[in-house]
């Protein structure tokens, strides 16, 4: 499959928040308002990326010397590895960009979306290209769903008037469905 | 008389708060995503929730044995190694004797690391409380998360192909409900079944 077009479907019709509904515990908590979206996509794209560039050596290694079904305990390892240097290095020599980021960059440690991008790359056997176009892609259609949550969620605060017993979590999982729908919707374009 | 005793135990208590005050998923809306991903057919709802149960009771249970000599620094990934130990147990199982349930549910089976259930009874039960409690615990929070599992399986899989576990329940002539078995459907039965069941019990969320 070409690269590109890899790209555009985990951002589109295979979007990994709508789609394989993985992230949601943080896309839950954090959609309440727009700028802590933005904060939040902006994180689990950089980690996203960069633990996938990581894992995909490292997961090559495991496989030659036969020890892959520890796999996941290795990723998990490296996921929390790589998001403590992140933060420190960050903290060090971009202290703008760290402020900016903020509480996020510790929170992704337990955002599945990291883990299961390492997960997928191993299930469908990619190819060093086509696991970092699919990593960038994941990152950047998660940010898209948390962003495009927390839009609705804001103007709905402000204007709708629900049942009590909707109001809160339970009205997120009927505009996630709704956005799902229109996701699903891409698949006649790509692939 | 005996049973009006029982009420007032702590470990009918902690039973309860699991399946029903504190349901993970209907008051504290955690572990979200594999309660949707695999909940388009029965049976792989009936092995992810057994395969939750059987690690947080584990888990659990080891992080009390040694909670006493966990430094609190550490003890993230201390969890972090113990549950994903149980995690590949329950996977190399699921390869061995479960292969098409295994295979259905690919990733997701290495993705209950990340399930908040597991890692929020061992910070907020097991860090504090003996063993034969936290099994209790874990127990209680598995099975109210395995039930939550089974209602939303029983109605995606009914409405979408007409079956449940394999056996034809509704007339042959149902039209087959394709987006239940698809994300979109698996988020509008839950976000109905949380309304539902908050309207009953009368657990609303300030906001």
């Amino acid at each position: 499959m070409n690269l590109i077009e890899l790209f555009l479907s985990s951002i589109l019709n295979q979007n990994i928040a709508l789609v394989f509904i993985l992230g949601m515990c943080p896309l839950i908590a954090i959609s309440t308002n727009v700028k802590n979206a933005k904060g939040m996509g902006l994180a689990v794209i950089l980690v996203v990326t960069v633990t996938a560039v990581i894992n995909w050596p490292i997961y090559q290694l495991l496989l030659a010397t036969g020890t892959e079904k520890i796999a996941l305990l290795v990723f998990i390892i490296t996921i929390a590895a790589v998001v403590q240097l992140l933060e420190i290095f960050m903290e060090k020599y971009i202290p703008s960009m760290y402020n900016a980021f903020g509480i996020f960059l510790p929170l992704i440690t337990v955002n599945c979306v990291v883990l299961a991008v390492s997960l997928f790359f191993v299930n469908r056997e990619y190819t060093f290209g086509e696991t970092f176009s699919f990593s960038v892609g994941s990152g950047i259609g998660w940010a898209l769903a948390i962003i495009l949550v927390a839009g609705l969620r804001e103007k709905m605060a402000k204007i709708s008037d629900l049942p009590k017993g909707l109001r809160g979590k339970a009205i997120v999982f009927i505009v996630l469905g709704i956005l799902a729908l229109a996701f699903v919707g891409f698949t006649g374009i790509i692939r | 008389m005996k049973l009006i005793r029982l009420r007032y135990t702590k470990w009918f208590n902690i039973l309860k708060d699991g399946l029903h005050r504190n349901n993970p998923i209907v008051v504290a809306v955690l572990g979200i995503c594999s309660a949707l991903a695999v909940t388009n057919r029965v049976d792989n709802a009936i092995a992810m929730g057994l395969g939750v149960t059987f690690v947080v009771m584990a888990s659990s249970a080891v992080v009390s044995l040694i909670r006493n000599y966990i430094p609190s620094k550490m003890r993230m990934v201390t969890y972090m190694v113990i549950i994903s130990a149980f995690v590949i147990a329950v996977q190399l199982f699921l390869e061995a004797f479960f292969y098409d349930i295994s295979q259905a549910l690919g990733a997701y089976v290495g993705l209950i690391i990340t399930n908040c259930i597991v890692m929020g009874r061992a910070e907020a039960f097991a860090a504090k409380n003996p063993v034969r409690y936290t099994l209790v615990d874990g127990f209680a929070s598995g099975m109210g998360y395995t039930l939550i599992l089974l209602i939303v399986a029983v109605i995606r899989e009914t409405l979408a192909t007409g079956t449940i576990l394999g056996y034809q329940v509704l007339p042959a002539s149902w039209p087959n409900w394709v987006v239940m078995s698809m994300a979109p459907g698996g988020f509008f039965v839950l976000g109905l079944l949380i309304w539902g069941i908050r309207e009953w019990s009368k657990l609303y969320e300030e906001n």
